[in-house]
């Protein structure tokens, strides 16, 4: 095995999938802003929501362009890089990617153009419309993409076919209604909500400590800060079901992101801070809160959650289960149709953890031939690096939280102080823009560095996974994608700043128009002036 | 699940073969003339003015007709695993090229005009170029070479595997059987976008794209014709050497290939296949007749004809072959062992069943909210919403 191969092919995906997550929960979640603010505007005819919608979609659109583009990455290079993967599951694994495309991206694709060149075109519920169909797009599509990965999370559905090699689809509706799934994909549009409403904070923010655009920042916050509360909270709750999914779903990544090296009679304690030290396996300084982590992880006082310890000797167990399993597979596949049937019992009694003999091959051809110490190295493989899982983790859970402070406060002030935002609630508000994409890209990581060595929980090794390439073809790649992305990530921003600096668009005609029917309006009704608007 | 009963196996690889065509000439046909408009765009627009009309007849159009081609790579997933592992990991540096020109083409089109910058523009006018012009290229260069046969072969535990090292592998690709299938896919691409201009443009836009698009129609018929003698002189072509069971699993190992003898001599088994070159014959004929004589809509889907019959044609030669491997024949993958399984075939039939419908309606929809030529006007009063 070329490790430095499949290195480098991690690092191009890893590379990839998260400068893609950059531009996907920007996407997911100002598509649900703008057309909110687009239906306030068919609602109430007020054309200050009109521009709203167009200076928001504005930058929607910058954004979304580099979404799309480094989305076609995405989808092509489990192909290029991880052929082996991609005959191993795609059975499974291809469906969701297809169906995708099929309901989700192009409905999201085909409108989002006539989002823009439609505004003369349509009526304004008709456009109205095209807006929510894209919002609906963007976010079926997060749907599809997540229960692909959710299965590689928790592979349910699906069994090895010893005539084909690989994995088959035994039931679509479990693949679909996986449970790690549903709850990540909750977790994960949320958390798009989330970085949405505090970007539409922070520029607006900005507008606000300017002295310019008042009214569309003063009304822009008090929408994103409404949409934003009821996300965080939501990120938060679905991330805990996220955990209790774990919990007997992945007990390694839930074992290695609690730094928990020895199962702990139930209730367990949670380490809210401390040095994990895998060498050791120990871990230095721990604060420990009693009762929490058994809470979180079983919902119950009394189940207990097996630690690393225990887990490196299970995978022991299961690699020597899985031999027996790969054993009567050679025969399998030597013999074809003459294979005995009490062969292929024995084959279907064992399969499931036929995955884990595959963590052999890592270091022998033939896993069989493999040695007592390359079984317990495998066996020790099998715990990820805890470390950065354990902190990457808390960061996200800090930042999780403090989200919901920062909604409640500005939805506070938006709704029972007359949108008035003192000068440091601003300045702060524009200081966290970043924050959010830090928290999304944490959590990728948790959920992706947490379930290695595996590309598929306990099916299929990383190290396998791999395209037999040469490393210079992946350093030609790592390369170009590494350059390409820099310059269009650098364009990216110079032009979101320079469409946040140039500000909304005003529509002059249409809002004197609009003013004049309203003062028409006001004066035929009640006599009272004109600008009695409360919002100033 | 009565339906799935009715289905069979080999009836379910035959559909989905067919619509892996059906997505390869959707994506032609659409996302094709942004291709081809995206390369003739330093040809038939000399102004920044006319600049911006090109690129805004496929401005509102361009991100829905590209999701065709992001389709047809999840469908290729979904429902040829093995194809998409062995290709596009085959042809990988070839694939990172389109992948590059494929990134920079959305992101031309979103951000040329948002600066005034000349230089700004003229960049960002040479990425929508090569956006269009190498993806159109290399994708008939792809074809070439599945028709030339790849040198891969397939362990015992179905690992693809390559010959030759990255410099070999990818400009050995470019052997010239497969550079001309790459002039006649660019050529009849830039047809079909000069078609669309002509539909979408007037005066002298359109007056300069119908000139191109004459001269691409000609190159593209020509170069089909040659092609075809070429399969019928130089090239063999793949075989079965045993009998295969077509509803069997999918294993490539499985079956017994030969690589010799002709592929045209599909023709002599299935005559009826011929409709297909005809179709791609017929359809160029029609286009340059429509283009000298300035008929608009006709021209556009005699193009489409046209295109729709070349590439038939080489799936039709082809089949039952996919994806031939000429260092280890055996490996080639076949449509009888390179699907997915029987249920997944299903499901993602009756999904695609629901959808596809739906899909053409909304952007038959879209097409007719957008029905309308193109003016100067028309960009340099809208400055803020168009491109």
């Amino acid at each position: 095995m070329e490790i430095g191969l499949v290195e480098l092919s991690r690092l191009q995906f890893a590379m990839t999938a998260m400068y893609h997550f950059l531009f996907v929960p920007l996407t997911l979640g100002l598509s649900i802003l703008v057309a909110i603010m687009e239906t306030v505007y068919v609602m109430t005819n007020r054309p200050i929501w009109r521009q709203m919608t167009k200076f928001w979609g504005m930058l929607f659109g910058i954004n979304f362009a580099l979404g799309v583009a480094t989305g076609i990455t995405m989808e092509f290079q489990f192909g290029m890089n991880w052929s082996y993967y991609s005959h191993y599951v795609g059975d499974i694994f291809g469906a969701p990617l297809a169906i995708e495309g099929l309901m989700a991206f192009f409905l999201e694709a085909t409108f989002v153009g006539l989002f823009f060149f439609g505004w003369d075109k349509l009526s304004k519920v008709q456009h109205m419309v095209v807006a929510w169909l894209v919002a609906i797009g963007s976010n079926f599509s997060a749907l599809w993409i997540l229960i692909a990965n959710g299965w590689m999370q928790n592979p349910v559905g699906a069994a090895f076919n010893p005539e084909t090699m690989r994995m088959e689809m035994t039931s679509f509706f479990d693949v679909v209604f996986n449970e790690v799934a549903q709850a990540k994909f909750v977790h994960t549009v949320s958390a798009g909500y989330v970085t949405a409403s505090v970007f539409v904070m922070g520029v607006s923010a900005l507008y606000l400590l300017q002295e310019r655009h008042k009214d569309l920042a003063r009304r822009s916050i008090a929408v994103a800060s409404a949409f934003g509360l009821a996300s965080a909270l939501s990120v938060v709750v679905l991330g805990d079901e996220s955990g209790y999914s774990a919990s007997h779903t992945q007990k390694m990544k839930l074992a290695a992101i609690e730094a928990m090296w020895e199962t702990h009679e139930a209730p367990a304690p949670f380490t809210a801070i401390g040095f994990p030290d895998k060498e050791a396996r120990e871990t230095h300084y721990a604060v420990e809160i009693p009762w929490v982590m058994g809470l979180i992880g079983t919902r119950s006082l009394t189940q207990e959650i097996p630690g690393i310890n225990d887990l490196v000797d299970e995978a022991e167990l299961r690699i020597r289960d899985g031999l027996i399993a790969y054993d009567a597979l050679m025969t399998i596949r030597a013999e074809r149709d003459a294979t005995s049937p009490e062969l292929r019992a024995t084959f279907e009694a064992h399969s499931e953890n036929l995955g884990f003999a595959l963590l052999l091959k890592r270091y022998v051809d033939d896993p069989r031939e493999a040695t007592e110490a390359q079984i317990k190295q495998a066996a020790n493989d099998t715990v990820p690096g805890v470390g950065p899982l354990f902190w990457a983790f808390r960061i996200m859970v800090a930042l999780g939280f403090s989200f919901i402070a920062v909604m409640l406060y500005f939805f506070y002030r938006a709704s029972f102080r007359r949108m008035q935002f003192p000068r440091w609630s601003l300045y702060a508000a524009v200081a966290i823009i970043p924050t959010p994409w830090i928290a999304a890209e944490l959590g990728w990581f948790v959920a992706e560095f947490g379930r290695q060595p595996w590309t598929v929980d306990g099916v299929l090794p990383t190290a396998l996974s791999v395209s037999h390439l040469s490393v210079a073809d992946l350093l030609i790649s790592l390369a170009g994608f590494v350059i390409f992305y820099t310059v269009l990530f650098v364009i990216e921003m110079s032009l979101m700043v320079k469409y946040i600096r140039k500000g909304p668009f005003q529509d002059v005609a249409e809002t004197e128009a609009w003013q004049e029917r309203h003062i028409h309006r006001l004066r035929t009704h009640d006599g009272q002036g004109p600008f009695a608007n409360p919002a100033e | 699940m009565i339906l799935f009963e009715m289905i069979d196996f080999d009836t379910l690889r035959v559909i989905w073969w067919a619509l892996l065509g059906v997505l390869l000439i959707g994506f032609a046909l659409t996302d094709g003339f942004d291709m081809g408009v995206g390369a003739l765009l330093p040809f038939v627009a000399k102004t920044d003015v006319e600049r911006r009309v090109v690129i805004n007849t496929v401005g509102p159009v361009w991100e829905g007709n590209q999701v065709w081609f992001i389709l047809g790579g999840g469908a290729i997933f979904a429902a040829w695993p093995p194809l998409y592992a062995v290709s596009f990991s085959g042809f990988y540096l070839a694939m990172f090229v389109v992948l590059a020109a494929l990134i920079v083409r959305p992101v031309a089109f979103k951000y040329r005009s948002k600066r005034d910058g000349a230089a700004w523009r003229a960049r960002w006018d040479w990425a929508l170029f090569a956006g269009g012009a190498v993806p159109a290229l290399l994708f008939g260069v792809a074809v070439g070479n599945v028709l030339l046969g790849v040198p891969f072969h397939l362990t015992e535990d179905l690992m693809p595997m390559y010959d030759g090292n990255f410099a070999v592998k990818f400009l050995g690709l470019l052997r010239p059987f497969a550079l001309l299938a790459g002039v006649v896919s660019i050529s009849m691409l830039l047809m079909h976008g000069a078609a669309w201009l002509n539909l979408k443009t007037q005066g002298l836009v359109a007056a300069r794209a119908r000139r191109f698009g004459v001269i691409a129609g000609m190159v593209a018929a020509g170069g089909y014709a040659l092609a075809g003698l070429w399969l019928a002189l130089g090239i063999d072509g793949f075989a079965f050497a045993n009998e295969v069971t077509p509803n069997g699993p999918s294993n490539p190992l499985y079956s017994q290939v030969t690589h010799g003898g002709s592929w045209l001599s599909a023709y002599a088994e299935r005559p009826w296949i011929a409709v297909a070159p005809l179709m791609g014959f017929l359809g160029i004929a029609l286009t340059l007749r429509g283009l000298v004589s300035g008929r608009e809509v006709t021209t556009l889907l005699w193009s489409k004809l046209g295109i729709t019959g070349i590439i038939a044609s080489v799936g039709l030669t082809m089949f039952p072959f996919i994806l031939p491997s000429t260092v280890d024949p055996n490996s080639s993958l076949t449509v009888w062992d390179a699907s997915s399984s029987h249920q997944t075939l299903f499901i993602m039939l009756v999904v695609t069943a629901i959808f596809m419908p739906l899909i053409l309606m909304y952007t038959a929809w879209v097409y007719r909210v957008l029905w309308g030529k193109v003016t100067e006007d028309d960009v340099t009063g809208n400055s803020d919403t168009v491109y």
